[in-house]
């Protein structure tokens, strides 16, 4: 059963081949016998999961099942779910339980889908690797001493794992696309303001973007339908209604144009994982599609705006987490200047603290100008660059991660080659466009993936194309467990 | 050495909306601490700001009354420093693109004269919360209710100069923002305050001395102490071969005098950026000219038509117009007895006293505009004197019901029958006989002044209820009889 797809769930549920119940507790299972290998999960949340795929079954059987009524998935434990601990991956709220849920779980909830618990994650989600998480690093499923990639790192390897056929996820400079990459998974980051960013605890507020990481292009399409809705309480949410992003899936990609940006392909891409991308452009071209070399030119400033823009954002986001009203507070503080010192170092890790460090002095007066505003200028001039591109292209690929799952521990001392991870995916971010990773291959048994990125708004052609791919091909059913 | 002072004023004004600027929590006043802080207002994780519509209406509004341009795009940006009561870490507010941008505005001072006095611009922001420092312990208590408060933080140029001119500007901004109802402006409650920026420097000098800030004068009379006193400060610390430090000071009232308040404040960097939570606010020329329409009759415009219109002095007609509320009174008295001198006069004199008497606003006078006319008709039909009115006015502050109820109660009607004057009149002169025969060997230039002991007689014999015309009539005649 945990082979399952949410499509085939969501069939199973409604011929009456299991109940929501069986698959809940089947899945529970796996998580409290094989997680302690990928620490995938913070929280798992067994009474309530239970409960939901109750009440599921009883709606299922009253033939008035909403669209994911009954089926299992996970959320990312940056999305506030009401009444259970929400830790972001943090020390600092490792006592946080909100009393409010995520605009996400709330679409979930409405969809009648069940929750299995809180994935493990970066802490903040600040990294590339999810070793930065309190709750200790995940492990890759397909090698437990690799890394599953980061920020989103449980909720891939969760998916990866077999533990949960689903999970949500964020993007902000990749943290949905790299895991998904490195895990063999299907995730897409949508267009910025497609979901919802209420109750998403924040790390960058302009980058910051809810999606899903599943196992095929078509139920990445099932959840992003209940994910991307209106919601006023979000002011940078597009308050578009929400769409169906299965409708476009069995049209035809016959004629579709591919842009391939040469930026993509240069120096620092590892040559088989390449390889493995190229394969993939050919499989596109078999299929009737036209691949056209373009130009991103100012890729190369992708990654350096992103680390003043992101670091200064996070920077006051993070100022709230103080010690007053709610998460860590020091113990027996002298006064108030101690107990925001000794709150904020105790309950922050390191690559918490460093981009709040870089955010600080980035924004400092005599600096502001050289780094924030330069970094704002450099992010209209990338967004151009894809406005330019989707003016001959439908669709840009190339690859996802520059390589492979590394090693735990490999690029831990060295924040600048953690922070190169991200880039092919920071761009996408800054501009705002919308992207997923798919699998395409794999190099010495270790997964890669294939980036698709889509004009603003274009999510529902993006999923076709990444569907008609899976339906050709088979990396995506390939199996770490 | 001749000194002039120059001030500029940063006034904050509590925006009387509903709910907060970023959220659905009441700003109401007055409630137990921390109920009204909804999961925004504490900057719980994951949740995000909505602009309060209502305040970009009431901000416009402002921006309208004191012929500023309004911009059409305005951005909000966080003011990032740590302190308890501000939750989110950073205050949301205005820096580079505010909602209003350089206005202009004429202040009345007491000779008569007026003056203009620039706006830089006005922009809106949050407020704090409160900190509490006394009832802990020795630790402190922190109140949310007040945090992401809208305020519209009002800033003058340099204009005034003197502490006189300063309380006019900001009586001036009180009377506006009453005016457009976009606020109490209960200075009391904190809906007003204000921080001066203050220097001197040598008459016919062109360049501005170093300024302090005054923090938080909360009322007009600390306003213009705190100047006065900080002014001689400067003036005192540079004959004595001294320099002014650029600083904030505190204002204290009970000593009269500033004292220093941080030293470090020159080290503050609140690295301003603006908020990826919210978007640019975009306004039309739609939006702005509908607001324009809406707009009330401003101070101004009020003290020009009731000068016009009631006949009123230039000088009575801006004190009666600088509040909303008494400009209300005056109208609703003068359509009742058609006596706007009267009401003037009543309202500048009696009223004014009474209400200083119990430190209360117009909006709780005892004595309602009804009553007020009601009086005044009582005086016009000559049913009681002026003197006797007072008494009345008195009785009705001591809510004995309205002028005829007190008349009829304590019988203070007028006595005009001239039999009944003719015979406190023949007592009087009976019983007086000492100054009947000194009025009769006086001048005939020194008389009429002599009949005050008289009138004065007669008067207390009717305890000032006749008529004193009638009262002068008979009695001339009936001493003039004796000569």
């Amino acid at each position: 059963m945990h082979q399952l797809t949410i499509a085939e769930i969501i069939k199973g549920l409604r011929e009456k081949q299991f109940s929501s119940v069986e698959i809940t507790r089947h899945l529970l299972e796996r998580i409290q016998q094989q997680d302690a290998r990928y620490n995938s999960f913070i929280t798992v949340t067994a009474e309530q999961a239970l409960a939901q795929a109750t009440a599921a079954d009883e709606r299922l059987a009253a033939g008035k099942a909403p669209a994911l009524c009954g089926v299992p998935i996970a959320h990312k434990d940056i999305f506030c779910t009401r009444g259970v601990r929400t830790s972001c991956g943090s020390r600092m709220l490792d006592n946080f339980v909100p009393p409010y849920d995520a605009a996400v779980v709330e679409g979930f909830e409405r969809a009648g889908a069940v929750s299995l618990g809180k994935t493990n994650m970066d802490e903040f989600a600040m990294g590339s690797s999810n070793e930065s998480s309190f709750y200790g690093p995940v492990k890759n499923p397909w090698d437990t001493s690799r890394v599953p990639g980061g920020s989103s790192g449980g909720s891939a390897a969760a998916v990866a794992a077999l533990l949960c056929p689903g999970a949500t996820a964020t993007d902000t400079g990749g943290s949905i696309r790299q895991p998904a990459a490195l895990t063999n998974t299907t995730g897409v980051k949508p267009t910025y303001g497609r979901v919802s960013r209420w109750g998403m605890v924040a790390f960058a507020s302009s980058l910051d973007q809810g999606g899903p990481i599943a196992r095929t292009a078509e139920d990445a399409a099932l959840m992003l339908s209940v994910m991307a809705d209106v919601d006023p309480r979000d002011s940078t949410n597009l308050q578009r209604p929400a769409e169906d992003f299965t409708r476009d899936l069995g049209q035809s990609i016959s004629g579709l144009k591919i842009g391939v940006p040469k930026e993509y392909f240069g120096e620092g891409l590892d040559s088989a994982t390449g390889e493995r991308v190229q394969e993939a452009l050919r499989e596109y071209e078999k299929l009737g599609a036209q691949l056209v070399e373009i130009s991103l030119p100012h890729t190369h400033l992708a990654v350096p705006a992103y680390y003043v823009i992101a670091p200064a954002e996070a920077s006051a986001n993070l100022s709230r987490f103080d010690g007053v009203r709610y998460g860590y507070r020091c113990e027996n503080p002298a006064d108030l200047r101690d107990l925001y010192m000794r709150s904020r170092g105790e309950g922050f890790g390191e690559e918490v603290q460093r981009r709040i460090l870089v955010g600080t002095y980035a924004l400092s007066a005599g600096y502001y100008d050289a780094y924030y505003n330069k970094a704002q200028q450099v992010r209209r001039l990338i967004k151009q660059d894809f406005v330019q591109a989707f003016g001959q292209v439908d669709v840009i690929m190339g690859p996802t991660a520059p390589s492979p799952a590394f090693a735990l521990g490999a690029k831990q001392a060295d924040p600048v080659s953690m922070y190169l991870e991200d880039i092919y995916t920071i761009a996408i971010n800054l501009a705002g466009v919308p992207a997923m990773s798919l699998p395409c291959g794999t190099v010495d048994g270790l997964p890669v993936g294939l980036q698709i990125i889509g004009n603003y708004l274009d999510e529902a052609r993006m999923l076709n194309v990444a569907h008609q791919y899976q339906r050709a091909t088979d990396w995506h059913k390939a199996s770490a467990v | 050495m001749e000194w002039e002072i120059v001030i500029g004023l940063e006034v904050h004004v509590q925006l009387s909306t509903q709910s907060k600027l970023f959220s659905g929590a009441s700003t109401r006043f007055g409630a137990p601490p921390n109920t009204q802080a909804c999961a925004i207002d504490l900057a719980m994780p994951g949740t995000l700001p909505v602009p309060n519509e209502q305040a970009f209406r009431y901000a416009v509004m402002f921006g309208l009354a004191m012929n500023a341009e309004i911009s059409k795009r305005s951005v909000f940006e966080r003011k990032n420093y740590f302190y308890p009561d501000l939750p989110k870490g950073y205050q949301t507010t205005q820096l580079a693109e505010p909602i209003v941008g350089a206005g202009e505005i004429e202040i009345h001072l007491e000779d008569g004269s007026s003056k203009s006095v620039r706006l830089h611009h006005a922009h809106l922001e949050e407020d704090a919360g409160k900190s509490l420092h006394e009832d802990f312990q020795g630790m402190s208590g922190i109140d949310l209710n007040r945090a992401g408060t809208p305020l519209i933080e009002i800033v003058s140029e340099p204009d005034m100069r003197s502490a006189a001119e300063a309380v006019a500007y900001l009586r001036k901004i009180h009377s506006i923002v009453t005016y457009l109802g976009i606020s109490d402006g209960d200075m009391s409650q904190g809906s007003m305050r204000c921080d001066a920026n203050v220097s001197v420097r040598l008459k016919g000098e062109e360049k501005l001395g170093t300024r302090t800030e005054l923090k938080n004068i909360n009322s007009f009379r600390f306003v213009e102490r705190a100047i006065k006193v900080e002014a001689q400060r400067q003036i005192d610390l540079i004959e004595d071969g001294g320099q002014v430090v650029q600083e904030t000071r505190l204002y204290d009232a009970d000593k009269n005098e500033t004292r220093s308040m941080r030293s470090k404040e020159v080290a503050n960097d609140y690295r301003y950026f603006p908020c990826p939570d919210l978007l640019p606010v975009e306004l039309d020329d739609d939006y702005i000219e509908a607001i324009r329409r809406e707009l009330p009759e401003l101070p101004d415009a009020k003290s020009a038509r009731l000068a016009g219109e009631y006949g009123l002095s230039v000088y009575d007609a801006d004190q009666l117009t600088q509040e909303r509320a008494s400009a209300d009174f005056f109208e609703a008295a003068t359509r009742q007895c058609g006596q706007p001198k009267l009401v003037a006069n009543w309202m500048m004199g009696e009223l004014a006293a009474l209400l200083n008497r119990k430190e209360i606003g117009i909006e709780q006078s005892p004595v309602s505009a009804t009553q007020l006319a009601g009086l005044i008709e009582r005086i016009v039909d000559n049913t009681i004197s002026s003197k006797i009115a007072k008494q009345v006015f008195e009785a009705i502050a001591n809510g004995e019901g309205d002028a005829d109820t007190v008349i009829e109660q304590r019988g203070l009607k007028q006595v005009s029958d001239t039999g009944a004057i003719e015979q406190m009149v023949d007592e009087v002169i009976a019983n007086s006989t000492a100054q009947v025969e000194n009025y009769r060997n006086a001048d005939e230039a020194k008389r009429p002044k002599m009949m005050g002991y008289f009138v004065g007689q007669i008067m207390k014999a009717s305890k000032g209820q006749a008529n004193p015309q009638v009262i002068n009539k008979i009695l001339k005649d009936k001493l003039d009889a004796l000569l």
